[in-house]
């Protein structure tokens, strides 16, 4: 646009503009409590409809991937908490896998099966997350309140197994460090049965809530070349017609031997979204039943390695470190030096809550990753927002931000 | 005389290696591995040259000419059903050879494999933009600009993303050190009290685990602190730190373990 000074009337000679056209440029953030982090909007405006939003992102930046190129691979785990903190588990799974890739490990089934019961109740947790955040963001305090009950119990189990509710760093390089606790089946079976009765609850809130459809319906519209466009990923681009989930199409850990479907939607607003997220809930359930009997058909067949046995790579388990000096020497060394992988790179994608989580890493063969790139969803989710967002008004980017489920630990890395 | 240290790469290095130590190599399969590959690697051979193509790790890895990328990624797109740009970034290789690589990580969602298309640059040439094929370029050049000061011809907004605007720098580079350069330790001192303070204020302190072990003072003394300049005798009183206040608090009942319940079922 053509930048115009104007001069007014005398009376107001000595102010300038820098337009001739009455757009306003709104502020929205970095500290709005419905950006979900640090989210900078500057939305210009006719009347009350945006015809420009420019997303201005970096609040929250540490420099991951500079921290990973100086730290051994180990000592990386605990900083992908920090992504994601909504989810943690599954960006360690996302780095442990990759590893995993890079050195060509063979992970224990047992481990596996943890695993994956892990990254389920970390979707359950991030889309229970997702659903309380948004409807708070609409207004529906009760769903909020109801959502976060639920989450709170998936949080307790979590806490049993990790001692940690929010950063967990749950998983290692090669397996997963401790097994499971007593309580932790029994309990995933209580919180199981209860669940759809709770997601019936929130449908019966929302579904038909004439608020929340006029919020949602026809609102935030993503195209599917949109969507292919901006590399969205996930629910973001199920909900705009492709059918893509990471688990089905390019299956890792045993998601190739458990039973689910892939919700998808060719409407691409805000309620094709909702719809998603809470018909994912129902598959991660699913998913969690089957893992439960996985894990109880590992314990029946007397499987009991929770980590990968590469000496090279991977510590001993603690009882050889503790009895057996070459297992001690071992340990030593790749805790102080750390392990070396091989001189090559790789690209793993996994299906994190929010859409496709990559890992690339170069290795020249040292204890520190020569680069390493983190393909972290919402970064594109983010970015989105520049095409989505003109047409709309000013109510509605408070419920687009909210079904695009972003988060600021992993767009800013 | 202190020992000479190398500046082009700062990064932590292992402090040891043995010198007989050979690193294994991430082994790399012939293209002709994999049929889909093989006849993406011919549909791209027929139109641009390519120097090198492997299959890694079950992606394939094709080498190409720097120029040639928006033309290669339009084939890939509108022929191979390339149909998103998942990331691209770039890798700093100035410390061995002046060059970048740039790679292009691409996906199809109806053949279920990845490509990942790699081209080196020298030091200070430009990439061409990839902005008008795939919009999710738009902002995974910024950061690499951001990131490697490597510029993108044709990009409509070439700006910083994730750094401050008037920051000096580029971060991901290796010569570039871990806790920040002397641009990043007086940027924040400079921005909010303005340069005439930096006597008084001093630099930014960004090692975060630094512990001043000099301060005897308030360093571990829990429960017999004292104010800052006090002499330390070894003869003060502990100091209790009372959590509930006297009579009680509006609204808020002193916890008695005796009369209250304890769930034991965390589901309830």
């Amino acid at each position: 646009m053509a930048q115009v000074k104007n001069r007014l009337t005398p009376f107001f000679e000595n102010i300038t503009f820098d337009r001739d056209d009455n757009e306003l440029v709104l502020n929205f953030g970095p500290q709005h409590p419905s950006a979900h982090g640090q989210l900078r909007l500057m939305l210009h405006l006719q009347q009350e409809q945006i015809v420009k939003a420019h997303p201005d992102i970096g609040y929250l930046h540490r420099g991951m991937e500079k921290m990973a190129e100086n730290m051994i691979y180990n000592e990386f785990m605990p900083t992908t908490d920090r992504m994601d903190y909504i989810a943690s588990s599954s960006n360690n799974y996302g780095f442990a896998l990759a590893v995993e890739k890079l050195i060509g490990l063979e992970v224990p089934r047992r481990a596996k099966v943890i695993r994956m019961m892990l990254l389920e109740i970390n979707r359950l947790m991030s889309h229970l997350f997702w659903l309380a955040t948004t409807a708070l963001d609409i207004g529906a305090m009760t769903v909020f309140l109801y959502a976060f009950r639920e989450r709170e119990y998936l949080m307790d189990i979590i806490e049993g197994y990790c001692g940690a509710r929010l950063t967990h760093a749950a998983i290692r390089i090669g397996g997963v460090p401790l097994d499971i606790q007593d309580s932790f089946l029994h309990q995933l079976r209580v919180f199981l049965n209860k669940l759809p009765q709770n997601i019936k609850d929130y449908e019966d809130l929302l579904d038909t809530n004439r608020i929340w459809l006029m919020r949602m319906e026809e609102v935030g519209t993503i195209s599917t070349e949109m969507a292919l466009s901006w590399g969205c990923t996930g629910p973001m681009l199920r909900a705009s017609g492709v059918a893509w989930d990471i688990r089905k199409e390019e299956p890792y850990e045993l998601y190739d031997e458990v039973e689910f479907d892939v919700p998808f939607s060719d409407k691409g607003d805000n309620f094709a979204r909702y719809r998603i997220y809470m018909e994912e809930m129902r598959q991660s359930a699913k998913i969690l039943y089957q893992c439960i009997e996985m894990y109880e058909k590992c314990e029946k067949d007397g499987q009991t390695e929770l980590m990968a046995h590469a000496p090279k790579y991977i510590s001993a388990p603690k009882i050889d470190i503790m009895t057996q000096n070459y297992s001690l020497m071992q340990h030593f060394v790749l805790v102080t030096q750390g392990m070396r992988p091989p001189v090559g790179e790789v690209y793993v994608p996994t299906e994190s809550p929010k859409g496709e989580l990559g890992f690339y890493i170069n290795s020249q063969g040292g204890p520190y990753p020569y680069r390493l790139k983190l393909r972290a969803p919402s970064f594109w989710h983010t970015g989105i927002l520049t095409d989505l967002l003109p047409g709309h008004y000013i109510p509605d980017v408070v419920s687009i931000i909210g079904t695009t489920n972003i988060v600021f630990g992993e767009v800013d890395r | 005389m202190r020992a000479y240290k190398s500046k082009d790469n700062v990064q932590a290095k292992a402090y040891y290696t043995d010198r007989f130590y050979v690193a294994p190599q991430v082994p790399k399969q012939d293209v002709d591995c994999d049929e889909t590959f093989s006849s993406d690697l011919e549909a791209i051979k027929a139109k641009f040259e390519v120097k090198e193509a492997y299959v890694q790790v079950g992606q394939m890895v094709v080498y190409i000419n720097a120029h040639d990328i928006y033309g290669v990624l339009e084939l890939m797109r509108d022929e191979l059903e390339y149909t998103q740009l998942s990331e691209m970034s770039a890798i700093d290789w100035l410390a061995k050879d002046n060059t970048f690589e740039i790679f292009y990580q691409m996906l199809s969602m109806t053949k279920r494999k990845r490509i990942r298309v790699k081209y080196f640059i020298e030091n200070g040439q430009a990439v061409d933009s990839v902005e008008a094929l795939f919009r999710s370029a738009d902002w995974a050049e910024r950061e690499m600009y951001d990131m490697f000061g490597i510029e993108a011809n044709g990009h409509p907004f070439m700006k910083r993303i994730l750094m401050p605007y008037d920051w000096q720098g580029h971060p991901l580079l290796k010569t570039y050190p871990l806790q920040g350069d002397e641009f990043a330790a007086w940027y924040e001192v400079d921005k909010i009290y303005g340069k005439e303070a930096r006597d008084i204020i001093g630099p930014e302190l960004r090692d975060t685990a630094r512990v001043d072990r000099y301060d005897s003072e308030r360093f571990s003394r829990l429960g017999f602190e004292v104010p800052k300049g006090t002499e330390i005798t070894g003869e003060e009183e502990p100091h209790v730190e009372s959590y509930q206040e006297e009579g009680g608090v509006f609204l808020v009942k002193k916890f008695d373990k005796e009369s209250s319940k304890v769930i034991d079922d965390p589901q309830r």
